[in-house]
């Protein structure tokens, strides 16, 4: 009996191996660790990625600097839709940020959740990060087409507890003051649950 | 060239008519000081009666007891005049009034898409009668001779400029729209023909060079330029209701049709507009007023529309609505977008000025803010929404959260990480501040920056970041 080498059948053109799965694009966080523990590679462009966290000031925006920081240079823009606090100019420049490029909608309580689709969909904004005041399933997938529509990430923010609510999100990280949780991740396992940030990265 | 020359004999009195007045009653017009007052012009039932322009205006009582006298409104006729003009202006680009009674317009060029010229013809009068407005049309390869022409004989047409010559000749002295031609009747002319065949030197010596100068232009021997009409950098449209209006549902239709006439206004002069401001008007109560913005200059009223219809959701209009006004004063040149013929941009895609402006509509204006850093110790001025200003004062370890004002942080105990770091500063504008900034952990680990009075060893702390 002939032996029979796997990858010689696969490299005969007569066999029909179903379609394959496009790799989709994707954006590394700039978390060396992270990025391992994600399959691709990162944040997958155009599709939503939720972060989850208890409180404020553990990591949840540390997490996002660094891609913030390479989106701006490349001047591509970011848009934050109602962030719980002013977002500070002089600590985004010391983080690399070109200030320039990132643009902030405060206090639209309500209409966050348009702004941030109508930010996505017009596929002028790179990376769209909303603080919505509460999303429901239906209105988190509206965000998720609209992401797809305009081939931008749409980040976001909600409280810990919805930890146990299902989500269409394609990437799910629960951040923390230990590090950065991989809860769900479209296309793969991830490599590790958890990743600590460096320190270094933080601020 | 070939020209079209309307001739609106009437048009004070077209005025009148149109703003309401019974086309059956009789009408005159009057001017001239109170003591004497003269009737310009009349309507037919008046005519009748034996009135005339003219006639001083008690002689005219005397001949029709109920004549309904009106004074002659100049800011009225213009009105008529400037729908006119503005109606003439989609047939042609050359439209002009050459005389205060006369508008030609220019259609060699127009015949391609408006037909031929009696449908042409039947277009221009179809308008007019609607409009109500007494009025004679003819065709002529000059604009002058058209004019005459229209004055002669109404719909009378001549595409040649032999056959305009010859036509001209047999022109009636009295017809031919010259100045003063009392002299040359008295001579015994009688038509344009004998009128031309007069020794130049001597009618330019009996009737003045001036005379002269208005023959050649009338059969062409002079050039003739004539004023263009430009239509006006501004626009306006108002619809008033019959009943007042409560509903926004309601208001949407004479809104899109507003705007449907701004946007062909636009087209029309080839211009865009950036502003647009819509006023709805109440009973007995000042206006509400609102004031739509596009990033660039736009006119496809599905764009404006979309703007408008998120502005009015968030309305709350304080009566119900009696009429709706459209107002763009400035009107910029018109400067389309340039797409790729390949472009696989989905149909949502929106510039980011486009973005801005949608996002404005909706949230109100400044919504969308850029945050620059600024050259000042204090946290809370250290950044900028100014665009101009450029500068960047970093020192020491700064939060990407800034809460508004500082709140007293409730943490019972929090390890001090850094600190402390002093900011004094400010005492020139009287929001001095002098403060001790410490980076601190909180028992469940976020990490805060929050200060103490300057020089205070221990009391509470005031948080006024967070390093997220």
């Amino acid at each position: 009996m002939n032996a029979v080498v796997l990858s010689d059948v696969l490299r005969d053109p007569r066999v029909w191996q179903g379609p394959r799965h496009a790799q989709p694009a994707v954006e590394p966080t700039g978390h060396a660790l992270l990025d391992d523990a994600l399959p691709g590679g990162g944040l997958p462009v155009g599709s939503l990625v939720e972060v989850l966290h208890e409180f404020d000031g553990t990591n949840e925006l540390t997490l996002l600097l660094p891609l913030i920081a390479r989106v701006s240079r490349m001047q591509h823009r970011i848009v934050f839709v109602n962030p719980p606090y002013i977002p500070y100019a002089p600590a985004f420049v010391s983080a690399g940020v070109d200030p320039a490029c990132m643009h902030t909608i405060q206090d639209c309580g309500d209409e966050s959740l348009w702004a941030a689709e109508q930010a996505l969909r017009s596929s002028t904004c790179a990376l769209v990060a909303c603080w919505p005041r509460q999303a429901s399933d239906r209105q988190l997938r509206r965000l998720q087409l609209a992401a797809e529509g305009g081939r931008a990430i749409g980040v976001v923010f909600r409280p810990a507890r919805m930890a146990m609510t299902t989500s269409p999100a394609a990437v799910r990280l629960r951040a923390g003051v230990r590090g950065i949780e991989v809860l769900k991740c479209r296309g793969g396992n991830a490599r590790a649950r958890s990743v600590p940030l460096s320190s270094v990265a933080r601020c | 060239m070939l020209w079209a020359a309307i001739l609106l004999p009437d048009l004070a009195l077209d005025a009148v008519r149109r703003s309401g007045a019974d086309p059956d009653s009789p009408i005159a017009l009057i001017d001239g000081p109170p003591q004497r007052r003269i009737v310009q012009s009349c309507t037919a039932p008046a005519r009748k009666a034996g009135v005339h322009a003219g006639q001083a205006l008690a002689a005219a009582r005397a001949l029709l007891p109920n004549l309904i006298a009106l004074p002659d409104d100049p800011k009225r006729t213009q009105g008529l005049r400037d729908v006119l003009v503005a109606w003439a202006y989609r047939y042609s680009g050359e439209v002009a009034w050459i005389a205060a009674d006369a508008l030609v317009l220019e259609v060699g060029g127009s015949l391609g898409l408006f037909g031929p010229w009696p449908e042409f013809e039947r277009r221009l009068r179809a308008y007019l009668i609607e409009l109500g407005v007494t009025h004679g049309i003819a065709l002529a390869p000059l604009p002058r001779a058209a004019c005459v022409f229209a004055a002669c004989r109404d719909g009378f047409g001549v595409a040649g400029a032999d056959a305009m010559r010859r036509a001209l000749r047999r022109v009636p002295l009295s017809l031919a729209r010259l100045p003063d031609v009392s002299l040359l009747t008295s001579m015994g002319l009688r038509t344009l023909g004998e009128v031309l065949d007069l020794p130049r030197a001597g009618l330019a010596r009996r009737c003045g060079e001036d005379f002269l100068a208005q023959v050649d232009r009338l059969v062409g021997r002079l050039a003739d330029p004539l004023p263009r009409y430009r239509p006006p950098d501004r626009f306006e449209a108002r619809i008033e209701f019959d009943a007042e209006l409560r509903s926004m549902e309601g208001l949407q239709f004479p809104l899109k049709r507003l705007i449907g006439d701004l946007c062909l206004f636009l087209a029309a002069r080839d211009g865009g507009v950036d502003t647009v401001e819509i006023g709805f008007g109440h009973d007995e109560r000042a206006p509400t007023t609102i004031t739509l913005r596009s990033p660039a200059p736009e006119r496809d009223a599905m764009q404006w529309f979309g703007l408008l219809r998120l502005r009015l959701e968030r309305l709350l209009l304080p009566a119900p609505v009696s009429s709706v006004r459209l107002l763009a004063n400035d009107l910029p040149p018109f400067v389309p977008v340039a797409r790729n013929l390949f472009d696989t941009a989905s149909t949502a895609a929106l510039s980011w000025p486009q973005l801005v402006a949608r996002l404005e509509a909706r949230l109100g204006d400044g919504a969308v803010k850029t945050y620059l850093p600024a050259a000042d110790h204090r946290p809370e001025s250290a950044f900028t929404t100014d665009a101009s200003a450029s500068a960047r004062i970093i020192t020491g370890p700064r939060p990407v959260w800034l809460l508004p004002r500082p709140v007293p942080l409730r943490d019972r105990a929090p390890r001090i990480l850094s600190g402390p770091e002093r900011i004094e500063s400010g005492w020139w504008d009287g929001r001095q501040a002098s403060r001790d900034y410490y980076v601190l952990e909180t028992s469940v680990g976020q990490r805060a920056w929050a200060f103490r009075p300057a020089g205070a060893i221990d009391g509470p702390w005031l948080l006024h970041g967070w390093f997220a």
